[in-house]
């Protein structure tokens, strides 16, 4: 058989890079789960709506991408503190089904409203690259894709920053480990929740813009959310580090599944769900995932 | 107005009572009554001594100071708080610890996934602008043997765990500290230690102390004053050293004390209220 193995690598790049975004969007997920408890199942949509808010800043007020681009991410930062404080201030200490159905609702009204406010139909962002590309070893990068992956290496980083050396990081650790020790130390866990509704918002948005620069924007995006869900959980629900892993591993099953479906099977569209078997696979073998917590258990 | 200001300036309490506890009653999930009439104080300057059996109400009553009774769905129901005269009956937890109000839980509550630097820092949460690299230093200083740790909280032993979370304390600048059950879990000589350092909080560095214990012999020991406590309530409350000689008291919490007769009707109806 005669297999295109260039392309296999070029796939297997695109593979890492779009991971890497899919790991962005799955340590957004993880914030909020290891600082709130809450499973947030509108995460797609805040993805989807940060995209959507910078084009329409671009679209209809006429900004150059830089200032939409902080439009967006300032906006979408209120957004997640005004989601916090709205929808599941109220619901502090109710039973966790309680909790999944509100962001479930969360989910839907986002979408109807984006439907309601930006339409049905896919809209793209102007060509802020012009066409320009690189090569690497014989492998085409888009300009896109390498924005993001330099955004998605900006964005570990700082979060690496901020939870090893910065106060408010450290509190947001605190009150993953215990919401009464950490108020016992002087921190409000209002103050934590809402900051990491908005720390996750703003960086959703940036994952969105992204896509929405490479892929153009449409409802449609908020399938970045689904994807996020075999990163986290391939990753251990609470392990930062384990979203950007599983999110590169999803990233690169899906393209290599492509390839494997393009070349050999044939079969169409296996890459799509491709993550979603290896997942199952992977919670047999490892039910808390890859990097999922066991306590130190020390008296 | 009542002449009595909101927040009285440090100093200016009529009284010498650092913390005042008037008839407080706290209830979990609005049913269960856990503390009945609670009244106690702390003197500025002093050790104060809580004591009582298991599930008497001695941690209920230091959460209820702190202002931490909302994570565990439980509420001061009635009665009042007061912070150098002051009501901080219902003052959120992050308030109280800015004021000077610090709690050491039971079980330490070290944060066990992060390093013991980062424990100590977050002490100091409450002061931002703190030079923490400094003060950590300080805190070394009382503390030698943390110095050498440079691994994960939670992989510390439990004497180690202890100076952390009391070293933590001393981070936040602590005017008050409430203490539950340091020594818990430590050998004999470990707890010798941990005492010695309360009594170095309260004499180097003018810290007043509200000490719960199982331990009534060391408490009694480095304490001014002492209450006991029994089903949400204070029973008994001394000098320290007339509350360690009391022959009740000795034979309840201090053991050695000689059996006494059931016969004897005034121990017989204290024995009853304790029980
Ligand atoms: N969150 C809670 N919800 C319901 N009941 C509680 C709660 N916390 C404490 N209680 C009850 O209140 C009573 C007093 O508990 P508390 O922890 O204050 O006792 P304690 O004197 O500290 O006991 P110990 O010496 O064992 O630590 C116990 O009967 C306990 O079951
Ligand atoms: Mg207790």
């Amino acid at each position: 058989m005669d297999l295109n193995w260039n392309l296999l690598l070029q796939l297997l790049l695109n593979g890492v890079i779009v991971g890497m975004l899919y790991g962005v969007v799955a340590m957004c997920f993880v914030l909020i789960y290891k600082s709130t408890q809450v499973v947030n199942f509108a995460q797609g949509e805040f993805v989807v709506l940060g995209a959507w808010v910078c084009w329409s800043m671009i679209a209809w007020m006429e900004l150059h991408f830089i200032p939409a681009f902080l439009f967006a991410l300032v906006f979408m930062t209120l957004y997640g503190v005004i989601v916090q404080v709205v929808v599941l201030r109220p619901l502090v200490g109710e039973p966790i089904i309680s909790v999944i159905m509100a962001t479930i609702g969360l989910s839907i009204f986002m979408q109807a409203l984006m439907n309601w406010v930006f339409g049905n139909n896919a809209e793209s962002f102007p060509d802020i690259f012009g066409g320009w590309k690189i090569e690497i070893g014989g492998l085409q990068v888009e300009a896109g894709y390498l924005l993001s992956f330099v955004l998605s290496i900006v964005v570990m980083l700082a979060f690496f920053w901020f939870f090893k050396y910065s106060r408010w990081g450290l509190a947001m650790r605190a009150t993953a480990f215990n919401q009464q020790v950490a108020a016992s130390l002087g921190i409000s866990t209002r103050q934590v929740f809402a900051m990491a509704w908005a720390i996750s918002a703003l960086v959703s948005a940036i994952a969105g813009i992204v896509l929405g620069l490479v892929n153009g924007v449409s409802t449609g995006l908020a399938f970045i959310g689904i994807k996020v869900f075999p990163a986290v959980i391939v990753g251990g629900l609470d392990s930062i580090v384990g979203a950007i892993l599983g999110g590169v591993i999803i990233g690169v099953l899906e393209n290599g599944a492509e390839f494997v479906d393009g070349q050999i099977l044939k079969v169409g569209n296996m890459y799509k769900v491709a993550p979603f078997y290896v997942l199952i696979l992977i919670l047999m073998i490892k039910p808390y995932g890859l990097f999922g917590t066991k306590d130190i258990e020390r008296v | 107005m009542d002449g009595m200001s909101q927040i009285a300036p440090e100093g200016a309490a009529k009284t010498d009572d650092i913390l005042t506890l008037n008839n407080i009653e706290v209830v979990f999930n609005d049913v269960i009554l856990v503390l009945r009439g609670m009244s106690m104080s702390v003197g500025r300057g002093k050790i104060t001594a809580l004591l009582g059996a298991n599930g008497a109400g001695k941690s209920t009553t230091l959460k209820a100071i702190a202002g931490l009774l909302e994570t565990e769905d439980g509420a001061i129901t009635r009665g009042e708080v007061l912070y150098n005269g002051a009501d901080v009956t219902y003052v959120p937890a992050d308030k109280k610890v800015r004021n000077g109000v610090f709690l050491v839980m039971e079980g330490r509550g070290v944060i066990q996934d992060m390093t013991v630097v980062d424990n100590l820092r977050l002490g100091a949460f409450s002061r931002p602008g703190a030079n923490t690299t400094k003060e950590i230093e300080e805190i070394y200083e009382f503390f030698p043997r943390l110095r050498e740790r440079t691994g994960l909280a939670g992989y510390l032993s439990g004497g180690e765990q202890q100076m952390l979370a009391i070293g933590r304390a001393m981070m936040a600048r602590p005017k008050l500290i409430l203490m539950d059950e340091p020594s818990m879990g430590l050998s004999p000589l470990l707890v010798k230690e941990v005492f010695g350092i309360i009594k170095r909080l309260n004499k180097e560095l003018g810290i007043s102390i509200l000490l719960v214990e199982q331990n009534a012999n060391m408490a009694l020991q480095a304490a001014d004053y002492g209450y006991i406590m029994e089903n949400g309530k204070i029973v008994l409350d001394g000098p320290a050293e007339e509350l360690a000689n009391n022959e009740d008291v000795k034979e309840f919490y201090l053991g050695g004390g000689e059996r006494r007769s059931f016969k004897s009707v005034k121990s017989f109806k204290r024995r009853k209220r304790w029980l």
